[in-house]
């Protein structure tokens, strides 16, 4: 790994932790726990496309574990790694079949990321009663995927490869 | 158009496949719907307290983390000690199945029917 490449990674982490901070400080907008933009995504859909799966899931892996140490709690850390794992693991498996565009990847990643999430709340509640919550947190996973896709589909068109 | 459709065949088909999984689930919860009488709080996957929807009152709940309002047709957290207070903006539910969650305080709020029907998923 070169410096270049190293600087870019560690920017990269960065951009995606104040994007967590910020999103956490959007009052939430809808009654349904757990909607929101994903904006940190948009620099992992962007490390995907850049890198590969191996970068992204690096900073990924980074991001989420820094935000849980600053801004949240261990459980906070827990809801937040099982909703980028598979969000992570659902994206590289699209991009790696190679049939669908970036902007569906990136619905896939926020779709799966909240389906993460309700599933690690099911288990830490103890009740599946949550899963009330699923249809209305796959729609708003595919309108934050939509958003993540296109705003990553810029930044690979506009930044420059280093 | 038809362009668009052809080069993005997968795509689209991947994202209706979603909306109809979101549509579906919507539905089932939907005919599963009917009027509660018991609102069953858990803390930690266990249930520690239920109340009837017929007696209308204030509760302090887990140790007086969260405050529920039951009245006659409706359900409610008041308050709550957590910082995004997400259980409070959930707002009223009523319907069996339909649920309140803390996430911080790991309580949840689920109105269930008369005859004691519980798990809507399983």
């Amino acid at each position: 790994m070169n410096v270049k490449k190293t600087a870019t990674l560690a920017l990269s982490i960065s951009l995606a932790m104040v994007f967590s901070f910020l999103e956490s400080q959007i009052p939430a907008f809808v009654s349904v726990p757990g909607v929101k933009m994903g904006l940190p995504n948009i620099v992992i859909v962007f490390l995907l496309y850049r890198f590969g799966w191996k970068e992204a899931a690096l900073v990924s892996t980074i991001r989420v574990f820094l935000t849980s140490v600053l801004f949240g709690s261990g459980m906070s850390y827990l809801y937040a790694i099982s909703g980028a794992v598979l969000s992570l693991s659902g994206m590289i498996l699209l991009k790696k079949i190679g049939r669908f565009s970036q902007v569906t990847v990136s619905i896939a990643g926020g779709v799966l990321h909240n389906a993460g999430q309700i599933a690690m709340a099911c288990y830490i509640l103890g009740t599946s009663a949550i899963a009330y919550y699923l249809p209305f947190l796959i729609i708003s996973g595919i309108l934050a995927g939509i958003v993540v896709g296109i705003a990553a589909g810029i930044l690979v068109k506009r930044i420059p490869r280093i | 158009m038809k362009t668009f459709f052809a080069k993005h065949r997968s795509d689209l088909l991947l994202i209706c496949a979603l909306l109809i999984l979101s549509g579906a689930m919507f539905l089932f919860f939907l005919g599963k719907k009917q009027e509660g009488a018991w609102a069953v709080v858990t803390v930690d996957g266990v249930e520690t307290a239920r109340y009837s929807l017929a007696e209308p009152g204030t509760y302090p709940l887990n140790g007086g983390s969260n405050i529920l309002e039951v009245s006659k047709d409706a359900v409610w957290l008041s308050s709550a000690n957590c910082p995004d207070k997400l259980c409070v903006n959930q707002g009223k539910i009523r319907f069996t199945g339909e649920c309140i969650v803390c996430l911080p305080n790991k309580l949840t709020v689920t109105i269930e029917g008369a005859d004691g029907t519980i798990d809507l998923v399983s």
